[in-house]
């Protein structure tokens, strides 16, 4: 219940920005941290409550993408249609990858090679084959309209991204609360002990791969609607799988709101080093990769690891549970 | 269509690709066998190396292949810098977060790369270059040649150093039983970080004998990296001949891919041996059944 009223607290703030400002650059920042908060918060259900840590959710993203485009230009799909499919056939690739994967018991550093090199087939297939547009990637015509899921201003995109993140976050809620989600952290604390107490770690994974491929076709399709434009390297390349896994390991793994700041974080990180240094090529994800390593070394719980957000313990002056 | 003459020129040039893959696999198998952990900056440690020979031929001259002397142990003393002052650290014991390091200084890495070289490919001009040597209906390039032979020479070496030396000793010692090793007096943070040093060395070795034919720009590890996790699994985690023989299969399969599919889809190729080695046979063709 507590989580509820929180995240409909967060909710009703963000959802307001949009009503009281209209910056071009604050809503635009509003609406690429939510970006950034969903591909973290989908990477979290899997790699944080799921213990499974993918390289290559990127496939999904992708996935997501081109599906969303070619509803649209191929099939004459209204892109209200086409994004509840996206996010169906990136969630159908994702019970492929977690199916295949599960069912030959990868773990750990096998699972995260085999998810990447799905990635990386999926991005030559997408070069070589003609429906995906090959090399030259698929552009969305300029439709602009709330009909056509492409908003004048960028405070619909605010609050069509705050609806899926709000998903994302509901989803994470019910992890933390249902029979599902107790049954999911059993598996990743101990997938011995939670299959002799009756729990089917292959299903429960699968279920959480698909979940969270599903998030991750969001995003991609949200990406496709605002940018209007994919190609393979952006649907399937590496750096997408980076920044979901990044925001949710820097915000802590297998909670509600860790991803949120995580994402948060970086991303007012990389706007500052922008503003600092200039647009320098690879600079983002020099931070990106240094934030990593130092949190995995200091902080290995994350952010939200540090106890601060509960403010009666802060106020106590309590570092939370250790 | 499978005619000798087109098909004997694309094995032997994918056998002398894949002495150069094997190299890069039997350091990262090194890494694997003893300290368990998959080292995904591997790639990009590669791509370090290449623009080090890079750097001494374009500054001062040196020839890629005198380069040898400067690249391994410079690359040791990276391995072993890299394992001793950041990843043992980072670790706290756990594998996950050895896997996340890692691919954290892979990103760290590649970036700085970009930031310093820019994207341009680049590459380096050696009198022997084009060379080229005529072994029956075919012609290799004169530095692929050297790389094949290369790639075997540093093979025979990390066996022989691992065989037959004490520190060879305490890193087997330390592969089979860290408690036990330690109780023996064998300073385990040392041997760990030994491994790295000589798989990253291996790396140094190889970026010598592939930039005289190969090029290099920020990504190119990545190219790499799966092809090298791919030997590495197919030839079974920490079996050196298994990377060696893996390697040379890896070389053969991605040149008759490349003829028969086209370039880019041939790669595909490796990537669907890779996930159904892992999937059918993660111990891999010659590993021990787990």
């Amino acid at each position: 219940m507590k989580d509820l009223r929180n995240i409909l607290i967060f909710v009703l703030m963000v959802a307001s920005i949009p009503l009281w400002s209209d910056s071009g650059v604050l809503l635009n920042f509003v609406m690429t941290s939510l970006y950034a908060c969903l591909l973290a918060q989908a990477w979290n259900v899997l790699g944080g409550f799921g213990g499974q840590f993918s390289f290559g959710h990127a496939l999904f993203f992708g996935t997501g993408a081109y599906v969303q485009a070619i509803a649209q230009l191929q099939w004459g799909l209204n892109p209200w249609l086409a994004l509840p499919l996206a996010m169906a056939l990136a969630a159908a690739v994702g019970g492929f990858v977690g199916a295949v994967s599960f069912r030959y018991g990868l773990k750990g550093s096998y699972f995260a090679l085999v998810t990447l090199a799905f990635a990386e087939v999926f991005r030559i297939v997408a070069t070589s084959v003609p429906f995906t547009g090959a090399g030259v990637g698929l552009m969305l015509p300029l439709r602009e309209s709330a009909a056509h899921m492409q908003f004048g201003s960028r405070a619909g995109f605010v609050w069509l991204m705050l609806g899926l993140v709000t998903i994302a976050l509901l989803v994470t809620a019910w992890l933390r609360h249902s029979r599902f989600g107790a049954c999911l952290q059993a598996v990743r604390d101990n997938e011995d002990a939670a299959r002799a107490v009756g729990v089917n770690p292959f299903q429960v994974k699968l279920v959480a791969t698909v979940l969270s491929a599903a998030l991750m076709g969001a995003a991609g399709a949200f990406y496709l609607q605002v940018y209007q434009y994919i190609d393979p390297g952006i649907a399937y390349g590496p750096h997408t799988s980076v920044e979901a896994l990044v925001g949710a390991i820097v915000g802590g793994m297998g909670t509600l709101w860790g991803p949120v700041l995580g994402a948060l974080s970086l991303h007012i990180l990389a706007d500052l080093t922008r503003n600092l240094f200039g647009q320098l090529p690879g600079i983002n994800m020099v931070i990106y990769g240094s934030v990593l390593v130092l949190i995995v070394m200091f902080l290995p719980r994350g952010i939200a690891g540090l106890g601060v957000f509960t403010p009666r313990q802060w106020l106590r002056g309590q570092k939370g549970e250790k | 269509m499978f005619d000798f003459s087109i098909l004997f020129p694309s094995v032997l040039n994918g056998i002398t690709t894949g002495a150069v893959y094997a190299l890069i696999a039997l350091g990262l198998t090194l890494i694997y066998g003893v300290l368990h952990i998959i080292n995904f900056a591997h790639g990009a440690s590669l791509m370090l190396a290449l623009y080090g020979v890079y750097l001494l031929k374009q500054h001062w001259g040196v020839d890629p292949y005198a380069a040898l002397v400067v690249m391994v142990p410079a690359m040791f003393v990276l391995g072993y810098a890299l394992q001793r002052l950041i990843i043992n650290r980072a670790s706290h014991g756990k594998d996950e977060n050895i896997l996340l390091v890692t691919l954290g200084l892979s990103i760290v890495m590649e970036n700085l790369a970009l930031l310093f070289f820019k994207s341009d490919t680049r590459t380096i001009d050696t009198a022997y270059t084009l060379s080229t040597v005529e072994i029956g209906p075919a012609f290799i390039a004169l530095p692929k040649l050297v790389a094949f032979g290369g790639a075997l020479v540093t093979a025979a070496v990390l066996l022989l150093i691992v065989q037959k030396t004490d520190l060879g000793r305490a890193i087997r010692a330390v592969a089979k039983e860290k408690q036990g090793a330690r109780l023996m007096g064998i300073d385990v943070d040392h041997v760990y970080a030994m491994c790295f040093g000589l798989g990253l060395a291996c790396l140094g070795a190889a970026a010598c004998f592939l930039m005289p034919a190969y090029y290099v720009n920020p990504q190119v590890g990545n190219g790499f990296v799966l092809v090298a996790f791919t030997i590495v699994v197919l030839g079974g985690m920490g079996s050196f001949a298994g990377a060696l023989l893996g390697g040379l299969l890896i070389g053969v399969v991605e040149s008759l891919g490349g003829l028969y599919l086209g370039e880019s889809l041939g790669q595909v190729g490796i990537f669907l041996i890779f996930i159904a080695v892992l999937l059918l046979r993660p111990q891999g063709l010659f590993g021990a059944k787990a």
